[in-house]
């Protein structure tokens, strides 16, 4: 044992640069490794996830024509489809892809606290994706249950995938959960004690703040998952009766006896609904930074802004219960939950309105990541607007079943975060690659998303009001009762989500094409004053910062600054230097006059 | 539920007023003068933050169990107690556990007091024996075990008895991942090139576990006594 005073040591630990192939790019500690790493699983299965619905939405929209999938594969991709874009798609990506990569770079630290940790985080995500995806191939198919697998059908007979489909989906989520812990971990504790000299909490960027409160709620919520996951599994193969009630199948009782469904639909929503904020909290984050950066605008109410998301955060733990309006509850719990599910709204609207007053006299460039921005607005708000309607008892009951719901789900946490995936790729594949998109390419993907999926999603609406229920195969039987006006829209609705998938491979080909052949990006091409962007060499070499750590003097949004020479000031200008120009002191930044 | 959401409330809401209040009311778009880069005070070691938000996770595992057991006690809403519990008398070998576990944890706190002052040998043997205390309560857990599994209260639809192997299962998982770190431990202090101050902070971190697992087992062993 040797003995070191504590003054005497040096709190950087050596960076020992990875030399082999294998521990750079595969075995790899690198933050911005991982990032992509994560990044590209989740596109992959995200992408399968894509299918599934085309192959859904080919059958609703022309039953009689394609007989591509029978019921019981419906049920199966609806279940794989949710599941694989909510969690192993969008949370995936947002936390483990972008978290990862911008978190060390926006806080100006060399990598997470954790690397170790940080690595093993992504192959147990690999691992929960390969468990799923061995689900498609076990006897039976994957689980049927629907993506909130509700007990007692999600393990009784008759569903898809009640033998071994649902066991992998359980173990998969499990796996998934840990994974989940262990990043998030790092993300935390890289935030609150990783950061560089005079980065401040509230000098960080919108981004990373989302990113934190996010992960802080996945720490939190995702327990609920496990103990669900768990407690099913038990159900499922030591016939336990945690939530399986005495149930008669076939002609004779199951082993089951006393459990209640409702406690899973407790433990589930517990999760689920602070798994929307998940999503939705780093979407916000980084769509401030991408309007301000592009409005070369100082976010309007930055201090709201993080508190809006902390209000949000905290908020997003009582109101799970909104989504069990149909279940039988107490008319006071439904009250109760009406009530607080309307207050998180006021957090919300009060982050669009700093939006729209961000780009209110910016100098708006239309960027192709601008544009995404913009259309998050529009979804955001679209989407929003109907949860109000929804998170009324009275309203949620009569449109609960229908696919009034389906649009809303979709708008808010389907096409609006992904609005913001693709603006977030768009603005820093620069950084990443050295690259640039390519502009013309982007804009076409971008207005055909945009346009494609309001003409998805926007008929949904029309067919929820018009009672049409979801989760439906087909409407065989009672064809002659439905309006024709909703087989026309079910029709429109399919052609447009098979062209909206098509374009995507659009939006893929330019991945590939512009890693060798987009236009050279240089260190920051949006002229961008956040940290990631002032980094020594782009794309970051290994430790981020070269020989000495940045240090902040600002906060991230000194766009438009008066008396600058430049219209930003990037965050590690030190006051008196000519690039801050002789800006004034005090609340004019960015404020035209 | 309702307890977990209080905890949940309460994690939220500790975290927002410990780090945040003081720091969130910056006006950090204002120019800071010239020295503007305040010098924090030093920061705690990130092994040692990482723990306690990992702390946080695992209360809200245990908080979300607990929560399950008194939801499932209580029966469909409206209709009663469930029928089906079968309360479940507890196998007196648990108490015998209950001060094996407490022992572990002082045993534990002794390493740190020891490393503390420099007693490093007397560190070591403190944490041997905290950590083979903690091997004798996982023993004394799978003879509980086996004893309920032999008891006529056994039935796997029995919720009492599931619940009764799930909470110790997996506070015992908790336990066997904490004696993997103590494994490590142990091995780095035995190391002439290792610095005692490294180890010094592992031996606080093991020790806060302990002291939080105990914790939990007493919340756990309370909570199935009660019912």
């Amino acid at each position: 044992m040797a003995f070191v005073a504590i003054a005497d040591r040096d709190h950087e630990h050596a960076l020992h640069d990875p030399e082999t192939f294998i521990r750079k790019y595969i075995w790899s500690q690198d933050h911005k490794v991982i990032a992509i790493q994560y990044a590209l699983v989740a596109i992959g299965i995200g992408l399968v996830a894509l299918v599934m619905s085309v192959l859904m939405r080919l059958q609703l929209g022309f039953p009689d024509t394609f007989s591509l999938i029978a019921p019981q594969d419906y049920y199966q991709y609806i279940t794989m489809h949710g599941m694989i874009m909510v969690i192993y798609l969008l949370t995936a990506l947002f936390l483990g892809g972008f978290g990862n990569y911008l978190i060390p770079l926006m806080c100006g630290s060399r990598d997470m606290v954790f690397p170790y940790m940080n690595m093993l985080s992504f192959w147990f995500y690999l691992l929960a994706v390969l468990v799923l995806v061995a689900g498609l191939f076990v006897p039976g198919g994957p689980t049927g249950a629907g993506w909130t697998l509700y007990p007692p059908q999600a393990i009784a007979p008759g569903t898809p995938g009640h033998g071994w489909g649902i066991i992998c989906m359980l173990a998969s989520l499990g796996i998934f959960v840990v994974a989940f812990t262990m990043g998030g971990l790092n993300y935390v504790t890289t935030i609150l004690q990783a950061r560089c000299k005079g980065m401040t909490l509230m000098r960080m960027p919108l981004s990373v703040w989302g990113i934190f409160m996010a992960t802080v709620l996945g720490l939190l919520a995702f327990p609920a998952l496990f103990v669900s996951c768990v407690m099913m599994t038990l159900d499922h193969s030591l016939g336990t009766s945690f939530f399986m009630p005495a149930v008669a199948q076939m002609g004779g009782q199951t082993v089951h006896s006393g459990g209640s469904p409702l406690l899973f639909q407790h433990l589930f929503w517990f999760f689920g609904h602070p798994e929307v904020y998940i999503v939705a909290l780093p979407a916000f984050g980084i769509v401030s930074d991408l309007l301000s950066t592009h409005a070369r605008r100082n976010i309007f109410g930055y201090r709201m802004m993080v508190w809006a998301i902390l209000a949000i955060g905290c908020l997003s733990f009582v109101v799970w219960a909104h989504h069990m309006y149909v279940s039988g509850m107490n008319p006071y719990f439904g009250f109760f939950f009406a009530t607080t599910t309307l207050i998180i709204a006021v957090p919300t609207a009060i982050k669009v309105y700093n939006w729209i007053l961000t780009l209110w006299k910016g100098d708006i460039h239309l960027t192709v990541p601008m544009l995404f921005a913009i259309g998050f607005i529009f979804t955001f708000i679209n989407g929003g607007l109907t949860g109000l309607f929804l998170g009324n008892v009275t309203v949620d009951v009569p449109l609960s079943g229908t696919y009034f719901v389906v649009a809303h789900f979709h708008m808010v946490m389907g096409v609006s975060p992904i609005m913001v995936v693709f603006g977030a790729i768009y603005h820093w594949y620069p950084k990443i690659t050295g690259r640039l998109l390519d502009d013309r390419l982007g804009r076409f993907h971008f207005w055909c998303t945009f346009i494609g999926t309001y003409s998805i999603y926007l008929p949904m609406h029309y067919l929820g009001i018009l009672g049409v229920p979801r989760r439906y195969y087909a409407y065989s039987d009672a064809i002659d009762f439905i309006s024709q006006n909703v087989h026309i829209a079910n029709e429109w609705i399919s052609i447009s989500a098979v062209f909206v998938a098509a374009v995507q491979l659009v939006f893929l080909f330019n991945l590939a094409w512009s890693l060798k052949n987009g236009r050279e990006a240089g260190p920051n091409p949006w002229r961008s004053t956040s940290l990631e962007w002032q980094t020594p060499d782009t794309p970051p070499k290994h430790g981020n910062w070269g020989k000495d750590l940045p240090v902040v003097y600002r906060w991230a949004y000194d766009y438009n600054v008066p008396g600058a020479p430049e219209d930003f000031v990037p965050q590690n200008v030190p006051p008196g230097d000519p690039r801050a120009g002789n800006a004034p002191a005090g609340r004019d930044h960015g404020v035209h006059h | 539920m309702s307890l977990t959401v209080a905890y949940a409330a309460l994690a939220t809401g500790i975290i927002v007023w410990l780090i945040l209040v003081r720091k969130l009311s910056t006006k950090s778009w204002e120019a800071a003068p010239a020295t503007a880069v305040d010098d924090e005070a030093p920061r705690w070691p990130a092994a040692r933050v990482g723990l306690w938000v990992f702390l946080a996770v695992i209360t809200s595992l245990f908080g979300l169990f607990v929560s399950a057991y008194y939801m499932r006690l209580s029966g469909h809403h409206g209709s009663g107690p469930a029928t089906d519990w079968v309360q479940l008398s507890e196998p007196p070998v648990l108490w015998l556990n209950t001060v094996l576990l407490i022992a572990a944890s002082v045993a534990m706190q002794a390493a740190r007091r020891a490393v503390r002052t420099g007693g490093v040998e007397r560190s070591k043997t403190s944490l041997m024996l905290g950590g083979l205390l903690t091997l004798a309560f996982l023993g004394g857990q799978l003879y509980a075990w086996a004893q309920v599994r032999e008891s006529e209260f056994f039935s796997a639809i029995n919720p009492a008895v599931a619940f009764f192997y799930l909470l110790t299962a997996v506070h015992g998982l908790h336990l066997v991942g904490g004696l993997y770190v103590w494994g490590r431990t142990l091995a780095r202090i035995r190391r002439e090139d290792v610095e005692v101050i490294d180890v010094r902070l592992s031996i606080e971190l093991c020790s806060v576990y302990w002291h939080f697992l105990l914790l939990v087992w007493l919340g756990l062993f309370a909570v199935m006594l009660s019912t």
